[in-house]
């Protein structure tokens, strides 16, 4: 009775973990779409394997120690020497800070300073996203390449989400849309974020990019789309009622497609 | 710190002397309105047993809610007629059920149960005092905690329902009621209850500090105290240390909602189509001051469930711990890390890119004492003779759910892999497992453990193998997919995966997730049934069942007012198993050793 509990319980964790292992490795994240996505992907990667091999390792042994202790009629050697203890402390110390500092510094800070640190190239496309309850605000400077002012105190959801200044010459060629964001295919993206009320989260599934729209600040995001195709935003800050269904559009398009695309905008917004 | 100066046999009142003269209290003073810290401590146990039970009934909303989207629960609209209407959740209900689920299992069940209720429980009588230093503080701290969580669950009935802003609570979206339905008066009263509950939670802790401090039996250095007190004296410094920033936010957000300051609005701000006249304030302060709590907090959760596994373990291992003095350095060291590393959780806020580096790194770094600790754990399994009560399947639950828990810290605290993760299930995954689950297994554990000591019966060991297989197998399922929802994208407190194309192929794992939910709640009613009938029909327990060494053994089950007859005088440090005495295999902390 007791060797069979043994067993079940042993066969417990070691099912566990092999079940888990098996069905990480079916899981697939969203198709990649950015260039420095790789290199979280390779963050990722690095860290499935390690990580995943420790959990099958741990879980391996916990299960060996029961299937065997529940055999045992007297117990091994009270204590392991205090040189196995200091020993199989430092082997592990060491160990674990080689996998977690040592990913974190060869593979991770090299993705973060390029996409944080890294000088905005001159051929970005630069898009203002104003995010509110429960939608994205997108905003192109037009060929002037400059965004018209805004003020706080003209925004009228209707008719002035953004809050515009009519009188601002900046401000005459920029292209407003909703939920809509085009960029160029292999041409880097600069977005500058913002919020009107309350904090969301842009975010790109298929191009590893999510920063929080806070109000008061406007961070950015450069990154270099690499797919043509049809993605989603999503809101990952919980910002709301309809969090949930805070969607919006995000168009890797040719250069050619683009330009029609901003013209066709600009046309429906009624040539502002 | 210096064990030398802490090491002598401290004296005090409360452990010197004669037991004290037996007043015979009333059924009031001696039941309701006690000093006495085994009353307390079980007070504590059942009001956070109650609210488990109510977060659990939230947890199953959430999972039908996120299992069967659409589906019209009839039944349950009967019985939520605001919330569920047509027997389908409303958007603000699931926010405020997510919020509350949150906050009633974090603050009101571990923190009550685990840390509060074994805290006082355990700590006296592990370290041979009469009470806490502090025996009336003690008893109002129990009560301000009874008000503060009748409060908190009050807010489900004030207009616009209970806080709906997580239970992080991050402005704007808290900080002004037109921004969500929960940000009416549930919020106030949300930040109310926090407000009682830090205020209760503080004494409890300064009360463990002290009691380890100063009321310690003579000849118990620090070095040969239980890990459990270890875990509780280093959780209950952190809890001193990090609550009073939030009591501040918590008046600061309180200012903000009610009385126009602007310590987190910014100036701009446009909710509902109107300006607000706010000007200066920073949201990310609100998030520096919440964390600067919040990451200390979940080891305040989880270092007493460590503790109480290692003081679990040997005594069905007949083994001393593995590395007794490695592992009280891993507990010194993860509590001054756990410290100054709250800006992991705002990797992709806008702070800084490189503080995020710098919090990434010295996060990491926590993986090393941690990682020691668990494999000290581990290997105390090493050479053992094993019996496999229920106590110790859950011990062993412990262990397991720390590893994979702990391991997908290796993920989160990595900034750059966090880009992606980030604010997904991996999270909910994560901290589930950690905070989550290691403390419940750890609580029922200790239950299992300790209900003879506490009531005098033993529980049933059939039903409570059963309900570890019925709790593990399940608990360990939910979020251990749940993680791999978070790398397909899937972002955390949505009400419906219903409306982005790439979360479609999601809603048949969350199907999964829920029955596996469903399963892991209806096996609790084993816990309930055995818990209650034992209570009343248990074998009558000795006063130490398990063979096991430390000082709460030598007392009677359960044991006397005053704990101890005469002042325990301590030999031995707490792990001595494996030894020849005439007890048997193992010599409690009071049998003189043979070489002094």
């Amino acid at each position: 009775m007791k060797t069979l509990e043994g067993w079940l319980v042993s066969l417990l964790f070691a099912g566990t973990a092999i079940a888990g292992v098996v069905y990480g490795s079916g899981i697939r994240m969203p198709e990649l779409a950015s260039r420095h996505g790789a290199g979280i992907d390779a963050m990722l990667a690095y860290l499935l394997v390690t990580v995943g091999g420790l959990f099958l390792a741990g879980y391996l042994a916990l299960a060996y120690f029961i299937w065997r202790g529940v055999r045992r009629a007297e117990i091994g050697p009270r204590f392991a020497t205090r040189k196995t203890e200091i020993l199989l402390s430092g082997a592990l110390g060491l160990g674990m800070a080689v996998i977690a500092e040592g990913g974190v510094l060869a593979i991770g800070m090299p993705v973060w300073q390029e996409y944080f640190a890294a000088a905005t190239p001159a051929d970005a496309i630069t898009i203002d996203v104003t995010a509110q309850q429960f939608m994205w605000n997108v905003r192109y400077p037009g060929p002037d390449g400059r965004f018209g002012r805004t003020d706080p105190r003209l925004v009228d959801d209707s008719s002035n989400p953004l809050g515009l200044v009519p009188d601002d010459p900046a401000g005459k060629d920029d292209v407003v849309t909703l939920n809509e964001i085009a960029v160029v295919v292999n041409r880097p993206v600069r977005i500058q974020l913002r919020s009107k009320d309350v904090i969301h989260s842009f975010f790109l599934p298929n191009f590893r990019v999510k920063q929080d729209a806070v109000p008061g600040m406007t961070p950015e995001v450069v990154f270099v789309p690499t797919r043509t195709g049809e993605f989603e935003i999503a809101c990952a800050e919980l910002c709301g009622l309809a969090h949930y269904r805070m969607r919006g559009f995000f168009h890797v398009l040719t250069a050619e497609q683009f330009e029609n695309w901003l013209r066709l905008q600009s046309a429906a917004a009624g040539g502002r | 710190m210096s064990t030398h100066v802490l090491g002598g046999p401290p004296r005090s009142p409360h452990n010197v002397g004669p037991a004290p003269v037996e007043h015979e209290p009333g059924f009031i003073r001696r039941y309701v309105f006690s000093t006495d810290h085994k009353i307390i401590g079980i007070q504590y146990i059942l009001t956070g047993l109650v609210m488990a039970i109510a977060g659990a009934a939230l947890a199953t909303l959430i999972r039908l809610q996120l299992g069967w989207p659409e589906h019209h629960w009839l039944w349950l609209s009967r019985l939520l007629p605001v919330g569920m209407p047509s027997g389908v959740m409303t958007p603000e209900f699931y926010l405020a059920v997510v919020t509350m689920h949150g906050t009633i299992m974090v603050f009101f069940f571990v923190s009550f149960v685990l840390v509060s209720g074994f805290g006082n429980y355990l700590v006296p009588l592990q370290v041979g005092a009469r009470d806490m230093a502090f025996p009336f503080l003690n008893m109002l701290s129990y009560w301000i905690a009874l008000l503060s969580a009748v409060t908190m669950l009050a807010s489900f009935l004030v207009e616009g329902g209970a806080a709906a802003a997580g239970w992080t609570a991050y402005p704007p979206l808290s900080a002004v009621a037109a921004a969500v339905p929960g940000s009416q008066m549930g919020q106030t009263i949300w930040l109310l209850s926090m407000a009682l509950f830090i205020a209760s939670f503080t004494m409890s802790g300064l009360n463990i500090v002290a009691t380890v401090f100063s009321v310690r039996a003579p000849g118990l250095s620090m070095m040969r105290l239980p890990l459990t007190v270890w875990s509780y004296f280093i959780a209950s410094i952190l809890g001193l240390l990090a609550f009073p920033p939030l009591t501040a936010a918590a008046v600061m957000l309180l200012l903000d909602r009610h009385f126009g300051t602007s310590f987190f609005l910014p100036s701009g701000l446009i909710i509902a189509n109107k300006v607000l006249p706010n000007t200066g304030g920073s949201p990310l302060l609100w998030q520096h001051l919440f964390w600067f709590l919040g990451h200390p907090e979940v080891y305040v959760l989880i270092l007493p469930a460590l503790g109480i596994a290692c003081d679990i373990l040997p005594a069905f291992t007949r083994k001393p711990v593995f590395g007794y003095r490695i592992s009280v350095w891993c507990l010194v060291a993860v509590g001054c890390l756990s410290m100054i590393v709250w800006g992991h959780h705002m990797f992709v806020s806008g702070m800084s890119p490189f503080s995020g580096e710098y919090f990434s790194l010295v996060t990491l770094t926590i993986t090393v004492p941690m990682t020691i600790f668990g494999v000290n754990m581990l290997a105390s399994l090493w050479g053992a003779k094993l019996q496999l009560t229920t106590a110790m399947l859950f011990s062993l639950g412990v262990i397991a759910l720390f590893g994979s828990g702990g391991l997908g810290g290796l993920f989160l605290g990595n900034a750059t892999a966090d880009m992606q993760l980030h604010d997904t299930y991996f999270v909910v995954g994560h901290f589930h497992m950690m905070i989550g689950g290691v403390t419940l297994l750890a609580t029922f554990g200790a239950i299992y453990f300790w209900f003879p000591k506490m009531f005098g019966r033993m529980m049933n060991e059939t039903l409570g193998k059963l309900h570890f297989w019925f709790t593990f197998a399940p608990f360990f399922l939910i979020f251990f997919m749940q993680h791999f929802l978070g790398l397909q994208g899937a972002p955390r407190r949505y009400y419906a995966f219903t409306a982005f194309d790439y979360l479609q192929k999601t809603r048949g794992q969350n199907l999964v997730i829920s029955i596996a939910a469903m399963v892991l709640i209806s096996g609790q009613f084993l816990f309930l049934v055995n818990f209650v009938w034992s209570l009343f029909r248990g074998h009558r327990a000795a006063a130490n069942p398990w063979h096991a060494t430390t000082l709460e053994w030598t007392v009677a089950s359960p044991p006397p007012h005053g704990n101890f007859d005469a002042v325990p005088v301590v030999q031995r440090w707490a792990y001595e198993y494996g030894v020849q005495t005439i007890d048997g295999d193992f010599a409690v902390q009071t049998v003189p050793s043979v070489s002094a």
